[in-house]
């Protein structure tokens, strides 16, 4: 304790706390400061922790110090000694000061409480008397008080009779000033006590007399409820008051409910007269009615022509939102009106009274049920006939509007019946509604379809003729600047579909839109979208367009080739480009619009992509067929009609054969337009095929005129039963590839192969003989080039001198050279 | 089951003209005639034997034309009728007459067979049916199952029907039939009817078909554009008396009812090129032969428009024993219609193919550069359809 004051020169007041705090601690009272101070305390040499030694702390001095610090050290402790005895001789002063004046107090104390209790028991005395005196004054009033209440009893009695004695004539006041619910509330507080004190004389006159005019009050009720012109309002009123006169709950909630269903009747008969009745005669009527008024047709109501334009276009007399419209302001909201009015009645406010106890709330609650289904079965079926007339498919928002409105109003009817079946009915009507507008959709789809391929057909049809001039003249070369060409009406039939596709994939894209209420139904959400538009919109029409190109294949083909084969060739490539792209980039389009959740399996891209490049195969091998039908008649015809064995010699190549030359060409160009080049086997140069056909010919003509000695028959077509071995079988009508090279093969090798068939089929004189080969040679100068592998024809060529080698009667072949020459002039 | 090889065998001339012999029941034989315009031409007897897979042929001369069309007669074996080209004057005619074979080519092919070829005896000259004021004929028709004495020939757009009087050296024409219409019309083949006691007739002229009642040679029912191009070829279903089949130029082969002759009751698409011949096997009448210009021959089973489908009891008076007791385990597997077997033998267009009249499993098909070829219905059909 002697180094207390280390640090002396603090400020005043922290000064003190710390002396405080030394105090504190000198009597064991410890703050939360210790844990602080322990860790000082270990210290032998901290002056102020509890450890210290000071003969350590002096060793350390003595050590460490020099002896001027030493010096200093000593002064500086004496010092601090010195302030703190002061400070305690400070503080002893103080606490006794204050011990003196707390001795001082107490006796002052002490004489005050003695003079109070003095006091408290004076108090006491006087309260006594008091209470005694107030006994006293209570006694002598108790009769008096008695005889009060008695008085004012009897009095409320008297007036309680006179209320019985006066309410006949209240009550007939109330009847007259028609005061219903007045005189039913003066009645019903009556009522007990007349009906407990009927066995009195008096009281049974005032009673029957009430009896009376409450029978005829409620007479008069039952009159107003029945008369029906009344208010909903009125008629709840009337209700409220009959079943207070214990009128049967049953009767009132059947006559209430008839009442509101006459009601309700006629507006849906207004609905009713909105829509064309079924007799078509009412529907004129109706119509031209409806066509008097409007003041555009007043001048001619007698006119048929607007009847007949009103029979065909129902939607001229209202829009369907109209309609809608009408039917729930009017119909709905009745319905809403009847049906709280009705459960304030009935049902919640039986619920509070007596009439609880007689089940009326559940008999009252399916009456109101059946009521309910039954008048909204009617409502709604009015409403699906209304929506069945919706057949055009031009403007969809108006009909997703009005079926939007339609469903939300039927969710009142959801909060005021929780049980009723009314909405589902309603959202089934909405999804039946939708189901049938896809229905439209596709078949709208289908017909702008056929109305576009009728387009395009007359398209067809008109430049043709043009076309074909030009290309009997220039090549047909020309015929590519044609406003109709075929890239255009392909891209412009492909771009219109897609148009049609995409608009009426917005129109229904409509019932799924976020604003609609019934676009949250998990019908909506995923059946409506994958069942509804992505397989029997989308898929189905996708699928109708196929099956409708494959149905121009076999109907032409029976039919004798009614489809104009350009037609073919385009739809062809329409298939082939929807197999490549379209049919994908419209499914994803699809499934983008309509974030289709696949649920139930639906049609994969592939399999529709599969049907449509089989389309595309069939419609082109099919145009393959048609063409080269067209230049087999001709050829046939050509081979058919000629006397083969009395012709001059030729002079020419055959008209038929150029006519061959120039039909093949326009056929080539048209498929040039729209399909690719296609790979060809490696040509031989022109000279070189040219004497390639010249070596064979020759080589065969040598064969012809060895075939004169009987004795090798055989040998005759050996060259050509050579040729067969080494090459392959040549199928004829078989299915071509996606390129003109291809297509043009086809053609050629059906055309040259019905030249051979129709050869066989005659037999030949020496100049007819020779007339083959030139009209052959000629043919082989011009068709080498459409196909793939040249060799086709040469041998298909050949085979066609062969055979009519064979079947001439003086087989002497011309020169080659000559062949040559008439080729080249013609 | 290894089924046998076909038979191949060569004619040095080209042909077209291929039949069974019909009045022979216990060889099957088959008659081809050729085509030649520089040599005599030949009609070549074809004997095949079963046992042994061998062909025997044996040649008689026909040195009147060449042979387009050749029928044989139902009742007497060694009568035959053609139809051929003759040119005369740089003038091409096409006539029909019936004809006698030697009745000794048998033995002396037998005897040398070498001689023959060197030496082939000439077809006896019956009678010409001589219908030159009406055309060029077409095809000449035997009354099936008659007795020999009846045959029609078709010519440009007549049909005519002869009765051969004296063991079939006069004809007479008793009744005639035309087709009338805008155009030259011609009938480019005919069928005759072996139902209703042979008394209709089947033509094809360009893309219809036309069947004809021969008591009053009057038209009873027409398929206009029963094809989309040219009818080649017809058959009457040998036991069901309204179904005809036919076939033409856009490759198909189609099945009518005559009684409903709207829509084809079957249409077949196999070949690749025009189908020149159609023929129902004579027993079974599923089993359908069909020769094209593609070179191929094509066996077909339509069951479904058999006399004996599938579950269909036949009545047990039209069944022989044997087939009697198989028929109850034919109801294994149902068989579908379908190609049984495509035949590539040949090189070039099959202009004629026939079932023999001898073995109904049997069937020869004749290509334009005169091979004909034998072959058999493959013997798993064969005992599925037996069994």
């Amino acid at each position: 304790m002697d180094g207390e004051a280390l640090v002396s020169e603090d400020s005043g007041a922290d000064r003190k706390r710390r002396v405080h705090g030394m105090l504190k601690l000198y009597y064991g009272l410890n703050e939360e400061g210790k844990a602080e101070e322990e860790a000082q305390s270990l210290d032998p040499c901290d002056i102020n922790g509890p450890h210290f030694d000071p003969e350590h702390f002096l060793n350390k001095l003595r050590r460490e110090c020099s002896l001027a610090e030493l010096m200093d050290q000593e002064t500086c402790m004496v010092k601090q000694i010195r302030s703190l005895d002061s400070d305690m001789q400070t503080l002893v002063y103080e606490n006794y000061n204050k011990f003196i004046s707390a001795t001082d107090t107490i006796r002052k104390m002490k004489n005050d409480f003695k003079k109070m209790e003095d006091e408290m028991d004076c108090l006491s005395a006087n309260m006594s008397a008091i209470t005694e005196f107030s006994a006293r004054i209570s006694g002598t009033l108790q009769d008096q008080h008695a005889q009060i209440t008695k008085l004012s009893g009897v009095h409320t009695l008297l007036r309680k009779l006179q209320f019985l004695f006066e309410l006949p004539a209240r009550l007939n006041k109330c009847l007259e000033m028609q005061a219903y619910a007045q005189a039913v509330r003066s009645h019903r507080l009556a009522r007990c006590v007349l009906q407990q004190y009927s066995h009195l004389p008096s009281f049974k006159g005032i009673q029957d007399d009430c009896h009376d005019i409450m029978d005829k009050l409620a007479q008069e009720l039952r009159q107003k409820f029945r008369d029906g012109g009344s208010s909903a309002k009125d008629l709840s009123e009337c209700v409220e008051l009959l079943l207070q006169l214990d009128e049967p709950a049953e009767e009132l909630c059947d006559k209430f409910l008839s009442h509101a269903r006459s009601r309700l009747e006629s507006d849906l008969q207004g609905l009713e007269a909105e829509i064309r009745p079924y007799p078509y005669a009412s529907a004129v009527k109706n119509a031209s009615a409806r066509r008097v008024s409007s003041p555009a047709s007043l001048g001619s109501p007698a006119d048929s022509s607007p009847k007949a334009s009103a029979i065909f276009s129902p939607t001229s007399n209202t829009d369907i939102l109209e309609f809608i419209d009408r039917g729930c302001n009017e119909f709905v909201s009745s319905l809403c009106l009847v049906i709280t009015s009705y459960q304030e009645l009935f049902v919640s406010h039986a619920q509070t009274g007596e009439l609880a106890s007689k089940n009326i709330p559940e008999m009252a609650n399916g009456k109101l049920h059946t009521f309910v289904d039954d008048l909204a079965a009617r409502y709604f079926s009015l409403v699906e006939r209304r929506i069945q007339e919706e057949k055009g498919v031009g403007d969809n928002s108006l009909l997703v509007r009005a079926l939007d409105r339609f469903h939300r109003r039927l969710q009142a009817v959801t909060k005021l019946l929780p049980g009723s079946t009314v909405p589902a009915k309603g959202t089934e009507i909405v999804i039946r509604a939708a189901t049938e507008r896809v229905k439209q959709y596709l078949a709208a789809l289908q017909s702008f379809y056929m109305d576009s391929l009728t387009d395009v057909r007359q398209a067809l049809a008109t430049p043709r003729l043009s076309v074909a001039g030009a290309s009997v003249g220039g090549g047909g070369g020309s015929s590519r600047d044609g406003p109709n060409s075929l890239p255009e009406l392909l891209s412009s039939l492909s771009a219109s579909i897609l148009n049609q596709i995409k608009s009426v994939l917005a129109s229904v894209h409509l019932f799924t839109a976020k604003d609609i209420t019934f676009s949250n139904k998990p019908y909506f959400k995923g059946e409506f979208c994958s069942q509804g538009v992505r397989e029997s919109l989308v898929v189905s029409f996708i699928k109708f367009i196929c099956q409708c190109s494959r149905q121009f294949c076999e109907t032409a083909g029976d039919k004798g080739g009614s489809t104009p084969p350009a037609l073919l060739l385009l739809l062809s490539r329409l298939c082939l480009d929807y197999e490549t792209s379209t049919i994908s980039y419209i499914l994803t389009l699809t499934d983008e619009q309509f974030l289709v959740q696949h649920h139930s399996p639906v049609t994969p891209v592939t399999t529709l992509c599969t049907e449509a490049r089989e389309a595309a195969q069939k419609l082109l091998n099919h145009y393959v067929k048609v063409q080269g039908l067209i230049i087999s008649q001709m050829l046939r015809k050509s081979v058919e009609t000629r006397d083969w064995v009395n012709t001059i010699e030729p002079r020419n190549v055959r008209a038929v054969m150029k006519r061959v030359v120039e039909d093949t060409t326009s056929i080539d160009v048209q498929v040039g337009l729209l399909y690719e080049e296609g790979v060809r086997k490696a040509h031989s140069s022109d000279s070189s095929k040219r004497t390639f056909s010249v070596y064979s010919s020759s080589r065969q003509q040598a064969r012809y005129a060895a075939s004169y000695t009987p004795s090798a028959p055989m040998d005759t077509n050996l060259l050509s039963n050579i040729h067969k071995l080494f090459s392959e079988r040549i199928d004829i009508f078989s299915s071509v590839e996606f390129n003109k090279v291809s297509v043009m093969t086809g053609i050629i090798k059906i055309s040259l192969k019905t030249f051979l068939e129709c050869v066989r089929l005659r037999t030949f004189g020496r100049y007819g003989l020779q007339q083959i080969q030139v009209d052959c040679h000629y043919l082989q100068m011009y068709l080498w080039r459409f196909v793939s592998d040249e060799n086709l024809v040469h041998f298909l060529l050949d085979e066609i001198v062969g055979s009519s080698a064979h079947r001439c009667l003086d087989p002497a072949p011309m020169e080659q050279s000559v062949i040559e020459v008439i080729c080249e002039r013609g | 089951m290894e089924d046998d090889a076909p038979v191949i065998y060569g004619l040095e001339f080209q042909a077209r003209a291929l039949t069974a012999q019909t009045a022979e029941t216990d060889s099957i034989r088959f008659l081809v005639g050729t085509q030649s315009l520089k040599f005599d031409n030949q009609i070549h007897i074809i004997d095949f034997d079963d046992e042994n897979n061998i062909i025997n042929k044996n040649v008689l001369l026909h040195q009147a034309g060449e042979i387009w069309h050749i029928g044989a007669s139902p009742a007497d074996k060694a009568v035959l009728t053609t139809c051929y080209n003759k040119t005369s004057d740089s003038r091409v005619v096409s006539c029909a007459a019936v004809w006698r074979m030697p009745s000794d080519w048998e033995t002396g092919s037998h005897d040398s067979p070498d001689d023959s070829a060197h030496n082939p005896q000439t077809l006896e000259l019956l009678c010409h049916l001589d219908d030159s004021p009406h055309g060029n004929a077409a095809c000449v028709l035997w009354e099936p199952m008659g007795d020999g004495k009846r045959v029609i020939s078709l010519a440009d757009n007549h049909a005519l029907l002869w009765d051969l009087h004296e063991s079939s050296t006069q004809a007479k024409v008793s009744s005639t039939a035309t087709l009338e219409g805008k155009g030259q019309l011609k009938f480019t083949s005919g069928k005759w009817s072996p139902h209703h006691n042979c008394s209709q007739l089947a033509t094809a002229n360009d893309t219809a078909i036309r069947g004809w009642d021969l008591r009053t040679m009057s038209q009873i029912y027409c398929i206009e554009n029963a094809h989309g191009q040219l009818v080649r070829d017809l058959d009457f279903n040998p036991n069901r008396q309204y179904y005809l089949s036919s076939c033409g130029d856009d490759c198909k082969v189609k099945f009518w009812d005559v009684r409903n002759v709207q829509e084809p009751v079957k249409t077949l698409e196999e070949h690749s090129h025009w189908v020149w011949s159609v023929r129902y096997n004579h027993s079974h009448d599923q089993l359908v032969l069909t020769a094209s210009s593609d070179s191929r021959l094509i066996l077909s089973n339509m069951v479904s428009i058999s006399s004996e489908p599938f579950g269909h009891l036949v009545d047990d008076e039209e069944l022989s024993e044997g087939e009697e007791n198989h028929q109850e385990d034919k109801g294994k597997e149902p068989l579908k219609d379908s190609v049984v077997s495509t035949y590539e033998e040949h090189e070039d267009s099959v202009y004629a193919a026939e079932w023999s009249s001898a073995d109904p499993w049997l069937f020869a098909s004749l290509s334009y550069d005169g091979r004909l070829v034998i072959n058999r219905v493959p013997r798993a059909l064969k005992y599925r359809i037996l069994l």
